[in-house]
């Protein structure tokens, strides 16, 4: 009887190519190679391509309502001021990328910015020397308050949520302790290195991060981060350092993090030891609008930054829609869920049809 | 036989209060083919995830090339040249075939950096190597069929050219074609000296594929051989007699139409008519992946699709899987743990989960009567759990199946879609469901049948549908049913299109 089953296999439908080659016959590809390359790079980017299409939308919104309202193009002046405003949301937005990617999340961020942030008033100023060295300092700071939440997620396997809601409060206390009331000030040398009121030249660190992490998903931590979100135990049997990934998930975002309480401070020339809260809410919510995955394994750094710089311009949409500011965060919530669901169903839509 | 590639001797391996492994132990060499077999819980998962690395002997000794080895974990195995393809795949969802096979060795530019777009193009050259040419190498794994995700696990493991490679339930996702492929493989793989050791359920190919076969009961290993027939294997594995011409149905078909389709159409299902009567095993035959799964999807409600359903006569609209339950029709599908069940809850709560409402009095909970009723159907189902309040976790794959199965004849539906319910079940456990299924067609349920194994549908449905392309293209009826007329009739027509 089990020899019957499998009798019929010398005669097998003529006219096949043997090998599993699975149901209906594919028609053959045209230039192999070059679709491969496209498709791989689509298969990745659905998200991706949402948030581009987004930023745009929303930019042409701004425009129109600029127009309206003003009278005039929007000039060089507003197109600094939104890249201005939108660069430290894009550097906490990627740090916050980082993270998700692992399947974490890190809550510890506002907590953070607010830390860099007043040590960035209090030293950064009195000189080139001084101003590198603390520069440094910071994001070295940055850098140990990540490695502490990923080793107590990694090594300790307490919950990230639980961790970084933790280090959260535990950041704020020190911002508050490091400078009890708003104050400092930073050099205006260092301010006009980063920022220029003029032209939108803070871009470059747009450009910049960008390369980074061009260069980071072409690393071997790239390739273990986006694997461990995918399925940790998957990831381990494929002998990925799991705990060193996370780790240095955490630490990663830790540094970006403290890098935009830097660039929040030169913004305001000033520190504010709860300047930073807001971020924490706002560098995730970037994140899930720029397409990535709070289910981790899925998103990147480009898709952040323009969420960065959708939820920045959507502030100056609703100025010039003449929206009452007490109703501003009941529009801003409004946006983010029609937002996220409206790219949701187009990231659906697309891949269906790329079937 | 002198040389040694892979042996584990005395092993004993106890979970819990369990013992899975006792003094148990077998040896195969380079160059050979060693199937596993034994029922589900006799031991051969354990003996395999000690020779594997995942998890450590009690006692006893695991030996490779000769030498006596403690592994620690699976990379230390396959650093040894042990290379092991599990059930559960352990390919990365959300990252493309690319990524996954060559992880870790990616294709590297200036600055050590990947050459992210280089990486599809080596890939298919890889697959294609291995005589892959159906799965494309930038489509994302969490896309691709079951079958093509098996295809790319086991090409991963072959690429790194193991001593030994363990494949546990190779087949059970696999279709005809793709099975040939592997075997094909697997003989290239002897002919180099590796040792191949798989486990499989279907017993033509481990006397196809195998020179030697090791038969595990009850944690333990009951002997070595070279030659084994089917029987005497099967006498081995329970200790006692399978008779299986009892999986014949034991009742003929009424004449009442339980469930009628007319035009059934979905993306994949290009208009299917059915009739499925009173106490009748119908059985869907083809190829896998002919539209089999969008017609139970679509029969259930889960699939949107176009067309006239009638269930007992009367017209019904399956929008969602709600409507079809309450139109009486049930479907237990072959992930059990995807589809349906609460795993870490009791065997108890998941079989009432659908009638709590029923068993509540003022919307509390009667304890004893659920109790009652649980404990009944694990009764009728022959269920292997010690409490009712047992995880269903902790049972194997078919007692899993079965209280599926049970759950839904305590919400009393008459229409049963099976969709592969034996796959990756043992001998013992298939013959239950066999008896179980015939049973309740006697009892007059409606039982529409799919089996990715052929030979149980000839035997098991009274009439049988031949699907390709989304389409029923021959129907097949009477004790005339055998195997190799449904196979014949899902490749004959393959042929014309």
């Amino acid at each position: 009887m089990a020899e019957q089953a499998f009798g019929g296999r010398a005669a097998g439908p003529p006219g096949r190519a043997p090998g599993p080659s699975g149901g209906a016959a594919r028609p053959p590809l045209p230039s192999p190679g070059e679709l491969l390359r496209r498709r791989h790079l689509l298969a990745q980017n659905v998200p991706l391509v949402v948030a581009v299409a987004l930023l745009v939308a929303i930019l042409v919104i701004y425009v129109v309502l600029y127009l309206v309202s003003i009278g005039s193009f929007p000039g060089a002046f507003e197109a600094a001021s939104i890249t201005d405003h939108a660069v430290p949301l894009s550097l906490a937005a990627v740090g916050q990328t980082v993270v998700v990617l692992t399947r974490g999340i890190d809550l510890s961020v506002g907590g953070m910015m607010d830390m860099t942030n007043a040590l960035a008033a209090l030293h950064l100023h009195g000189g080139l020397g001084p101003e590198i060295l603390w520069t440094a300092i910071i994001m070295a700071i940055g850098a140990a308050g990540g490695a502490l939440n990923g080793l107590l997620v990694a090594y300790g396997r307490v919950q990230p949520i639980l961790v970084t809601l933790g280090t959260l409060s535990i950041f704020q206390g020190m911002a508050l302790w490091i400078l009890p009331s708003p104050g400092g000030h930073i050099s205006s040398a260092y301010t006009g290195f980063f920022l220029n009121p003029g032209v939108p030249s803070a871009l470059i660190y747009v450009v910049i991060l960008g390369l980074g992490w061009s260069a980071f998903r072409r690393s071997r931590l790239g390739v273990d981060i986006y694997a461990v979100g995918n399925d940790e135990a998957a990831a381990r049997a494929n002998s990925v350092p799991v705990l060193r990934a996370k780790v240095l998930a955490y630490v990663l975002g830790g540094t970006l993090t403290a890098a935009a309480g830097i660039a929040l401070a030169t913004t305001t020339t000033g520190g504010d030891a709860t300047g930073g809260d807001v971020f924490t809410l706002s560098s995730i919510a970037a994140a899930v609008v720029g397409g990535v995955s709070l289910f981790g394994g899925r998103g990147s750094a480009v898709g952040a930054m323009c969420g960065a710089f959708v939820l920045t311009v959507l502030v100056d949409v609703l100025f010039f829609a003449n929206i009452d500011p007490l109703f501003q965060p009941f529009y801003q919530g409004l946006f983010l869920v029609l937002a996220v669901g409206a790219s949701t169903l187009l990231g659906r839509y697309l891949i269906r049809r790329r079937r | 036989m002198t040389a040694t590639a892979i042996q584990g001797a005395g092993v004993d391996k106890a979970y819990g209060g369990v013992q899975a492994l006792r003094h148990a132990g077998f040896l195969a060499a380079p160059g050979e083919v060693h199937a596993l077999v034994g029922e589900n819980g006799a031991g051969k998962s354990t003996m395999i995830k000690c020779l594997a690395g995942i998890t450590r002997p009690d006692r006893g000794t695991v030996r490779i090339g000769g030498q006596e080895v403690r592994l620690r974990s699976p990379e230390d195995a396959l650093a040894r040249g042990v290379a092991t393809v599990f059930q559960e795949l352990t390919l990365l969802p959300r990252m493309t075939v690319a990524e996954n096979l060559l992880l870790g060795r990616e294709p590297r530019g200036p600055i050590r950096l990947i050459r992210r777009l280089d990486m599809p193009a080596t890939a298919g050259e890889l697959l294609a190597e291995h005589g892959v040419k159906s799965v494309d190498p930038g489509e994302l794994v969490e896309n691709l069929p079951l079958a093509q995700q098996q295809l790319v696990e086991i090409v991963r493991a072959i690429m790194r050219r193991p001593k030994v490679l363990i494949l546990d339930e190779p087949t059970s996702a696999l279709s005809r074609r793709e099975v040939e492929w592997l075997f094909e493989q697997t003989r290239g793989l002897r002919e180099q000296g590796t040792c191949v050791i798989f486990t499989s359920h279907r017993w033509s190919e481990v006397s196809d594929l195998a020179d030697r076969i090791t038969v595990f009961r009850n944690g333990t290993d009951v002997g070595t051989h070279e030659q084994l027939s089917e029987e005497e294997a099967v006498k081995l594995m329970t200790g006692r007699q399978v008779d299986t011409a009892s999986a014949r149905p034991e009742s003929e078909p009424g004449d009442q139409a339980l469930l009628e389709a007319c035009d059934l159409e979905a993306p994949g299902l290009n208009g299917v008519s059915l009739r499925l009567r009173t106490g009748e095993i119908l059985g869907i035959g083809g190829l896998e992946g002919q539209g089999q799964r969008e017609l139970f999807g679509a029969l259930y409600g889960q699939i949107p699709s176009q067309g006239e359903v009638k269930v007992e006569g009367r017209p019904r609209r399956l929008r969602n899987p709600r409507e079809a339950i309450r139109a009486g029709i049930a479907f237990i599908p072959q992930d059990r743990k995807a589809e349906g069940l609460l795993l870490p809850m009791s065997v108890r709560e998941n079989l009432t989960l659908p009638i709590l409402r029923r068993l509540a009095s003022c919307g509390v909970l009667r304890p004893v009567k659920e109790r009652q009723a649980s404990e009944e159907m694990i009764e009728r189902l022959h269920i292997d759990a010690r409490r009712s309040g047992q995880p269903v976790a902790t049972l194997s794959g078919g007692n899993q199946q079965k209280v599926l199965l049970g759950r839904w004849l305590l919400t009393e539906s008459r229409i049963l879609l099976l969709y592969d319910v034996t796959r990756g079940v043992d001998v013992a456990t298939k013959q239950d469901m066999y008896k179980l299924i015939t049973g309740l067609a006697a009892d007059g349920h409606g039982v529409l049948f799919y089996s990715s194994d052929t030979e149980e549908v000839a035997n098991l449905c009274h009439r049988v549908l031949v699907m390709r392309e989304g389409l029923v293209t021959s129907e097949l009826t009477g004790p005339g049913i055998d195997p190799e007329e449904i196979i014949g009739a899902s490749f004959r027509e393959e042929a014309h299109g």
